[in-house]
């Protein structure tokens, strides 16, 4: 075992290794070499010290997908502080009540998301020190802002910090099923853990080409940005509006001869659709990761046909233990094989164990839950304790193993199969989704009475959601209303497939809403 | 325009509105940005737009703003049809 660095680090020895190699690129944009990203990243360290960040602060980031944003992203871990990735899809009273609540010292900003976001963080009287780009691009946006600041006064120069193993490098907000949004802390040693195994099972070389088609605020971003710079390759960027176009994507994949791919099943999908990949020159692609849902048997039967050549793995793991089983697909899928593939084996970095609702280890061959120990899993929810009771289950030796609430049986070769969950949280499209943040952001419509918020399975896309609700009145918001008062409170991959009317929404004999008629009805 | 705006209309009446009343559904609603078509309608729009007008949309056409009311996507299918030989 190597002694710990953290995780900069791997920016800092490529740059020293490689100075002229190109670090990110931005398709039709440009790129910065790792001499260029490394010198960028100090000034932004500079910049912020100088505002006032300190080792162990949290810094938001909320840029779209760009060079200056891995460039933020680096200043602020050479600051010592965390970064705080923000969704530029989300709506802003999302984006302000993280900013909130895990209280960033900094933010840095694009200039088009600032005057949405500033009165909502007034109202909850945060009020973070700015760095504020006009635009973002290959760098020149956060220069800019840079240069400018420098005008007034420069900023002196500040050490790159060495932060602790344990010290926090990111903070990841998923789904909350209160209907806030949760934040997931992650150590420098979680993400060097998780690289550092990637590195071992990849096996990626300087002249790969990585895609970067996940957004930062993703934690399959961590591979996408950490596992390149380590091995002094090249990140490809995808932005929010390519990353959702196929065809655009198929050609990009091509002109930009990616090596190695890593998105969810759903895209991966709408390329194998309408990326018209048989007419393009792919052969640099050797392989493709996917992570975040399963991916039914037929739709990965299709892609493979279109795309023979590389290998294939399909990696497991929740944002609080980034990737922690994996299995690679075999090179050729039986034709009569429906049932999905396993989620795998334990990653080498990770212990696991399956246990029942009691948290006793169960033998091979037995449905339970899935728990994870070790040094990639999560330091904790951000501010939440009695959460962070609830997912660790501490063992008589006082290891602490993250309960996944995935429901798995682990074969006697130590491969998993994914079960289920045992609670109210869905993925779709790769996003985790608890169905009581949906129901929260509904039940704020004045003219709505009762909601109840469920998930049915569906053979093409994984699942749909549907909603129940009960008007207060005769005057029901139409369809065309209630979607658009979801996109305003919830991002956009909460808002629900479809809405059911009811009168009233059945209730179980203890008066609860009756969720099991509700699904056989969806 | 109307010739255009008819059957994309009645595409996304069926397919993502079931059930709305089709009054509700105006030339300037806005579709994407009002939630009514995620990012996979949008795609399956685009292909219902070539095979209906018989177009061929290139990836940069197939963007919100062009696609995001259904005047703007009759504007859009008129020039293409304009520019096509």
């Amino acid at each position: 075992m190597s002694a710990f660095r953290p995780l900069h680090t791997y920016l800092i020895d490529s740059a020293a290794r490689r100075p002229a190699a190109r670090a990110v690129d931005d398709p039709g944009v440009g790129g910065l070499t790792y001499g260029e990203l490394d010198r960028l990243s100090e000034r932004a360290r500079d910049r912020l010290v100088a505002l006032g960040v300190r080792p162990g602060d949290r810094v938001g980031v909320y840029l779209r997908k760009s060079v200056d944003a891995v460039a933020a992203i680096h200043g602020v871990l050479k600051a010592g502080a965390a970064y705080v990735p923000l969704d530029p899809g989300s709506p802003s009273w999302r984006a302000a009540f993280i900013l909130n609540d895990c209280a960033v010292r900094a933010l840095v900003v694009e200039r088009a998301f600032l005057d949405a976001l500033a009165p909502e963080l007034g109202k909850l009287g945060a009020d973070p020190r700015l760095l504020v780009l006009d635009d973002v691009g290959a760098g020149e946006g956060l220069a800019a802002a840079l240069d400018r600041l420098d005008r007034v006064e420069p900023a002196p120069p500040a050490p790159t910090a060495t932060p602790d193993p344990e010290a926090l490098a990111y903070v990841l907000y998923t789904s909350g099923s209160t209907g806030k949004p949760k934040g997931v802390m992650l150590s420098h040693r979680a993400a060097t853990s998780f690289v550092d195994w990637c590195s071992e099972t990849f096996e990626p070389v300087a002249t790969d080409r990585f895609s970067s088609h996940a957004p930062f605020h993703f934690d399959l971003s961590i591979l996408d940005i950490y596992l390149p710079l380590k091995h002094g390759a090249s990140l490809v960027l995808i932005g929010e509006e390519l990353g959702k176009n196929p065809l655009a994507l198929g050609e990009l994949i091509a002109a930009e001869r990616i090596t190695i791919w890593y998105s969810t099943p759903s895209i991966l999908n709408l390329l194998a659709q309408f990326g018209r990949l048989e007419e393009r020159e792919l052969g640099a692609l050797r392989t493709v990761l996917f992570a975040g849902e399963v991916f039914p048997v037929p739709q990965l039967r299709r892609l493979k046909a279109r795309l023979p050549h590389p290998r294939y793995f399909n990696l497991y793991g929740p944002t609080e233990t980034n990737v922690c089983t994996w299995y690679e697909i075999p090179p050729a899928i039986p034709d009569d094989r429906i049932e999905p593939f396993p989620i795998g084996a334990t990653c080498s970095h990770l212990r696991s164990m399956v246990v029942d609702e009691a948290g006793r280890k169960l033998p091979p061959g037995e449905e339970g839950e899935l728990v994870l120990s070790g040094p990639g899993i999560m330091s904790g929810y951000w501010n939440l304790p009695e959460r962070n009771a609830q997912a660790f289950l501490v063992d008589r030796d006082g290891v602490r193993w993250y309960r996944t609430g995935d429901l798995v049986v682990e074969g006697p070769d130590g491969i998993h199969q994914f079960h289920g969950r045992r609670d109210r949280m869905v993925k779709r499209r790769g996003y985790r989704i608890e169905l009581g943040e949906i129901e929260a952001g509904l039940a704020a419509h004045p003219e709505l009475r009762e909601v109840a918020v469920v998930a049915v399975p569906d053979p093409d896309a994984g699942v749909r959601i549907r909603a129940f609700l009960s008007p207060r009145s005769e005057r029901k918001p139409s369809l065309i209303e209630l979607k658009a008062f979801c996109t305003e409170r919830l991002p956009r991959y909460m808002v629900p497939d479809g809405f059911v009317y009811l009168d009233a929404l059945p209730r179980t004999s203890t008066d609860k809403i009756d969720y099991q008629t509700l699904k056989a009805a969806g | 325009m109307q010739d255009v705006i008819a059957p994309v209309k009645e595409f996304i009446l069926t397919r993502y509105l079931v059930g709305e009343d089709p009054s509700l559904l105006t030339p300037t609603t806005p579709l994407i940005s009002g939630g009514i078509l995620d990012s996979l309608s949008t795609l399956e729009l685009v292909t219902f737009l070539e095979e209906r007008f018989d177009i061929q949309l290139e990836a940069h056409e197939a963007d919100r703003d062009r696609l995001d009311t259904l005047s703007a996507i009759a504007a859009l299918v008129e020039a293409k049809r304009r520019s096509t030989p």
